[in-house]
C-alpha cells in the first residue's frame, strides 16, 4: 500500500457508515497513524446517499479521497458499492455486503434497481468480494450486528493487525456489558470468516 | 443532558471541526454561547450545551443568537455564536452596526458554508462579510486549525475590539482529525460601563464611530501582514505558486507538494505585503479559494498580477482532482486526460432523503397531492422534501419563512387566468419562530386570502431534532416554556374559527380540513400536532404487514410515499376496455414500519393489517 492508506465507507444514512468508519479511525490512531475522517457530507435524514472517507499514515493533508484512489472500499449495500467504485484505485479491493436496500423512488417505478449490483462491478474489473452481512447478523441474534461483520470483512485487509481493529470494536461496546461484548467478537470473527472464503486471488 | 467532563488539557483526541471549535470556546472562558441549528454548523452549539461552566442556548434565529452574544460582550464577557451561512444574512443586520461600536469581551462568530451545497438552498461566500462589516475573517484549514483559530479569535477581537468572524465550511465543520487540546481559562467579566455615545447608535454617535471602525481596519491590515497565520511556504518548483486559504490549503499541499505556498488563516484585511513578497518566489501566481474570486478580485486591484477563476470552477469545493487539471491547463494549455480508476460511473438510480417512516409530514403531503388545483408556497427544512416524489406538492422555495410573504405576494399577485387556485403555505415549527410569524402577521394584516399549514412537529427535524419553543425543553434538555401555537397565531390575527388542529395520521380529517379551508376566502392555519419520530416524544405504534392473498396490486400504499412499503412485484393487465394496468403488488418491511397508519386508508381491499394484534394502536377518525 502506498504512504497513506485510503478507505471509503459507503452505504445510506441509518445504516451506521459513520460508527464503522469512527471505529476503523480508531484503530489506525491506536496505530500511531495520523488520521482524517470525512462526515456525513449533508442532511441528517435517513436513507439518502452517505459515504466516509477515511485516510490515515504518517501525515495526511487533504481529507479527501480522489476517484480511482481508494485502497478499499467498504459497501454496506450493493448498488452503493456499485455508485463509489470508481473510488477505487485499479487493483483496489471492494468489500461489499450484499443487501439490496430499495429506495421509494424506484418502488414508485422511476427508476431501476441494478439486477446485479456486485457482478456489474465484477465486469468493470473491480475486485469485490461480497457476503451477507445481515444473515451473519442475524444468526448472532441480533441485525445491528451488521456493522461489526463489515469490520471483521476489512480486518484482515488493513495495513496492521486484525487485533487492532478488533479490541477498538470491543473498547465500543464495553459499557453495554459482556454479552454485547461476546456477541460483536463472533459478528466480527463471522465477517473475517466471510470475507476470507469469498476473497479472490491478488489481481 | 447531562454536562460532559472536557477531557484533560494535552489530551490528543480525534474531533470534527465542529467539536474542535466548541473545545476552544470552552476553553477560552466564554459565558454565554447562542446559535440556531443549520447544516454544516449545527454541532458547534450541540457540544457546547455539553461543557459545563458557561450558558448556552438554541436562539430563535441567528440574528437573535447574535445580539444576545453581543450584549454578553457588553458586560465584559466572552461570547460566541455560530450559524450556516443562510444565518448570517439574517444576523447581518446586527452585524453591520455592532461593528461601529465594537465589542468589550471577545465575541466569535462562527459561520459555516456549505461549499458544495449538501444541504442548503445556495451556496454563498461568508468572507464577504468580512470585507462588509470591516471586521476580521479566520479561516482554519482542519480541526486543530479550528481549535487554534476559534482561540486566537478571541484574543483578536479583545485586541482590536471587534467581532471576528471565523469562516469554516462543510470540510472542517464535518471532517474528524487528531486536535491536541488546552487548559480552560477562568475569566471574571470586567463589568458594564455605562457609554451612550458607544453602544447608542443614533446618528450623531454613528458619525463619529466610522472612522474609528476604519482606523481599526487599518490597524488590523498591519497586523495581518505580521500575523504568524499568514505564513510562506517557500517551495523547490518555483514555475507556479499557490495563495491560498481554508480547506483549499490543504487540497493544494496534497496536489502540489513541491510548490511555494501563501497560506492566509487571517484572510481579511489581506496581508498585501507579505503577498508582495510572495509574489517574487514563483515565476505564475495562482489563488486557490473557496468559492467566490475574493482575493483574487483585491490582489488583481492591488497591482498583483494573478491567476484563480479563469482557470478554476466558480462554485463548489476545489479538491485535488480539480485542481491538478486546472493546474496542468494553465501550465500547458492543453487538458489532460481523465486519471485512471478501476471502474468508470456507471448510471445508476438518485437515492434523495426520504421522509422517515411514520414522519407526521407525509400525511400532509399525500393529502395535498390529492387535492387538485393548489399552489403551494413552501418552506426550510425536512418538509421542503414534499417537494418530492411521490408528492411533487412544493411550488417554491426560498429562505427561513419565505413561504408566508410568497404565498401573499401569490395571492395579491394573480391574475385572471389563476383566480381559482388555492394557495397554500407550508412551514415547520421552528421555521415559524425563526422567521414565519412577522409573515403570517403580514398576512392577515393585508387581509390575504391563504391557507397556513404550520407543521409542528416539536423539533428541528433536518438538522438531527434539536428543541425547539414547540417541545419544551431547552438546548440542554431542560424544561422550558412550551409555546402555544393556537393562542400564537390568534394573537397574529387570525380568527378563532379559522385555526384547526388536526391530526396528520388522520388522512379524512385532514383531507376534508384542509379542503373545506381552501374554500374559505380568509386566512386559516391549519396546525397538525403529532411529533418528529427522530425525537423522544415519539414512541412506536404496532407495525403493519400486507396479506399477500388480499393485495390487488393498486398500488395506492405506494403513493403515500413511505420508505417501508417495498414492491414484491409487477404485472400488467388488460382491462375489458382494452387499457393496460400496470399492477404492483406491496410488503411492508415490519422492521422499519412503526405502525402510523397512513397506508392503511387508501387500501381499498383492507390488505394492511396489524403485525400483531393489541399493542399501542391509532383508530382512524371518520372526517
Amino acid at each position: 500500500m502506498s504512504a497513506t492508506t485510503n478507505i471509503l465507507v459507503c452505504g445510506i444514512g441509518g445504516q451506521g457508515v459513520m460508527t464503522a468508519t469512527e471505529i476503523l479511525s480508531e484503530a489506525a490512531i491506536a496505530e500511531g497513524h495520523d488520521v482524517k475522517k470525512t462526515e456525513v457530507a449533508g442532511m441528517s435524514q435517513r436513507g439518502g446517499v452517505v459515504t466516509s472517507h477515511l485516510r490515515f499514515g504518517a501525515r495526511v493533508l487533504s481529507p479527501q479521497i480522489a476517484p480511482g484512489a481508494a485502497d478499499l472500499l467498504l459497501g454496506c449495500e450493493a448498488a452503493e458499492a456499485l455508485r463509489w467504485a470508481h473510488y477505487l484505485k485499479p487493483g483496489g479491493l471492494a468489500l461489499v455486503n450484499d443487501a439490496r436496500l430499495v429506495p421509494p423512488v424506484v418502488e414508485l417505478g422511476l427508476f431501476q434497481y441494478p439486477d446485479d449490483p456486485i457482478g456489474e462491478m465484477r465486469e468493470r474489473g473491480v475486485r469485490a468480494v461480497s457476503f451477507d452481512a445481515a444473515s451473519l447478523a442475524e444468526e448472532l441474534g441480533d441485525l445491528r450486528l451488521g456493522n461489526t461483520v463489515m469490520l471483521g470483512a476489512i480486518a484482515d485487509q488493513l495495513p496492521f493487525s486484525a487485533d487492532v481493529l478488533l479490541d477498538c470494536v470491543v473498547k465500543r461496546f464495553a459499557r453495554k456489558g459482556e454479552a454485547m461484548v461476546e456477541a460483536n467478537r463472533l459478528a466480527f470473527a463471522a465477517g473475517r470468516a466471510a470475507a476470507q472464503a469469498a476473497t479472490p486471488a491478488t489481481a | 443532558m447531562a454536562a460532559v467532563m472536557p477531557a484533560p488539557a494535552s489530551s490528543r483526541l480525534l474531533m470534527s471541526g465542529n467539536e474542535a471549535v466548541a473545545r476552544a470556546v470552552w476553553e477560552a472562558g466564554t459565558k454565554v454561547a447562542a446559535g440556531y441549528p443549520g447544516t454544516p454548523a449545527t454541532e458547534m452549539m450541540e457540544q457546547l450545551a455539553g461543557y459545563p461552566d458557561l450558558y448556552t442556548e438554541w436562539s430563535v434565529n441567528e440574528k437573535v443568537s447574535l445580539e444576545v452574544a453581543f450584549g454578553a460582550s457588553m458586560m465584559g464577557s466572552r461570547a460566541f455564536c455560530a450559524m450556516k451561512h443562510v444565518g448570517l444574512n439574517v444576523a447581518s443586520d446586527a452585524l453591520m452596526t455592532l461593528t461601529l461600536t465594537g465589542v468589550e469581551g471577545g465575541l466569535v462568530i462562527a459561520v459555516a458554508d456549505d461549499v458544495g451545497m449538501s444541504s442548503s438552498q445556495n451556496e454563498q461566500d461568508s468572507r464577504f462579510w468580512g470585507r462588509f462589516a470591516h471586521v476580521p475573517v479566520l479561516e482554519p484549514a482542519d480541526s486543530q486549525e479550528a481549535h487554534d483559530m476559534a482561540l486566537e479569535a478571541f484574543a483578536l477581537s479583545e485586541r482590536f475590539q471587534v467581532p471576528v468572524i471565523l469562516r469554516l465550511t462543510s470540510r472542517i465543520c464535518h471532517v474528524k482529525g487528531l486536535v491536541t487540546v488546552g487548559e480552560r481559562v477562568e475569566l471574571q467579566p470586567a463589568g458594564f460601563a455605562k457609554n451612550p455615545e458607544r453602544w447608542v447608535m443614533v446618528p450623531g454617535h454613528a458619525k463619529r464611530r466610522i472612522p474609528l471602525m476604519h482606523a481599526r481596519e487599518q490597524a488590523l491590515r498591519e497586523h495581518s501582514d505580521a500575523s504568524p497565520l499568514n505564513a510562506i511556504e517557500p517551495g523547490s518548483d518555483r514555475r507556479l505558486g499557490f495563495i491560498t486559504s481554508g480547506p483549499a490549503w490543504m487540497h493544494v499541499r496534497e496536489a502540489f507538494p513541491d510548490a511555494p505556498v501563501l497560506k492566509l488563516g487571517l484572510s481579511y484585511p489581506v496581508p498585501l505585503a507579505k503577498v508582495a513578497e510572495f509574489a517574487g518566489m514563483a515565476d505564475t501566481l495562482l489563488v486557490v479559494e473557496e468559492v467566490e474570486p475574493l482575493l483574487e478580485a483585491e490582489l488583481k486591484a492591488a497591482g498583483f498580477k494573478v491567476h484563480g477563476k479563469d482557470f478554476l470552477p466558480r462554485s463548489g469545493e476545489l479538491a485535488p482532482e480539480v485542481l491538478q487539471p486546472a493546474v496542468a491547463r494553465l501550465s500547458s494549455g492543453e487538458q489532460p486526460p481523465p486519471p485512471e480508476s478501476a471502474a468508470a460511473l456507471p448510471p445508476l438510480f438518485p437515492r434523495p432523503p426520504t421522509l422517515c417512516a411514520s414522519c407526521p409530514h407525509m400525511g400532509v403531503y399525500y393529502a395535498l397531492s390529492q387535492i387538485r388545483n393548489l399552489t403551494i408556497s413552501g418552506d426550510i427544512g425536512c418538509y421542503t422534501l414534499g417537494a418530492g416524489h411521490p408528492w411533487n406538492s412544493l411550488d417554491s422555495t426560498i429562505s427561513m419563512g419565505a413561504s408566508m410573504g410568497v404565498a401573499l405576494g401569490m395571492d395579491k399577485g394573480r391574475g385572471e387566468a389563476d383566480k381559482n387556485r388555492k394557495i397554500l403555505a407550508v412551514i415547520g415549527d421552528s421555521t415559524f419562530m425563526h422567521m414565519g410569524m412577522q409573515g403570517l402577521l403580514d398576512i392577515t394584516w393585508n387581509r390575504g386570502n391563504v391557507t397556513v399549514l404550520l407543521l409542528d412537529n416539536r423539533a428541528v427535524g433536518m438538522t438531527g431534532g434539536q428543541n425547539t419553543p414547540a417541545n419544551g425543553r431547552d438546548i440542554r434538555g431542560n424544561e422550558a416554556p412550551r409555546i402555544d401555537f393556537r393562542k400564537l397565531v390568534e394573537a397574529l390575527g387570525v380568527k378563532p374559527e379559522r385555526i384547526h388542529e388536526v391530526d396528520p395520521y388522520q388522512l379524512p380529517v385532514l383531507f376534508k380540513t384542509v379542503r373545506d379551508e381552501t374554500k374559505v376566502d380568509d386566512v386559516s392555519v391549519v396546525i397538525t400536532n403529532r411529533p418528529c419520530v427522530l425525537i423522544e416524544d415519539f414512541t412506536p405504534f404496532t407495525p403493519y404487514v400486507v396479506l399477500d392473498d388480499k393485495c390487488t396490486g393498486c398500488g395506492n400504499c405506494i403513493d403515500v410515499g413511505c420508505p417501508a412499503i417495498h414492491v414484491t412485484r409487477r404485472e400488467t393487465v388488460v382491462k375489458p376496455s382494452g387499457k393496460e394496468v400496470a399492477l404492483a403488488f406491496t410488503r411492508i418491511d415490519t422492521a422499519a414500519c412503526t405502525g402510523c397508519g397512513l397506508c392503511v386508508q387508501p387500501c381499498a381491499p383492507e390488505a394492511i393489517v396489524h403485525y400483531k394484534p393489541a399493542g399501542r394502536v391509532i383508530p382512524v377518525v371518520p372526517a
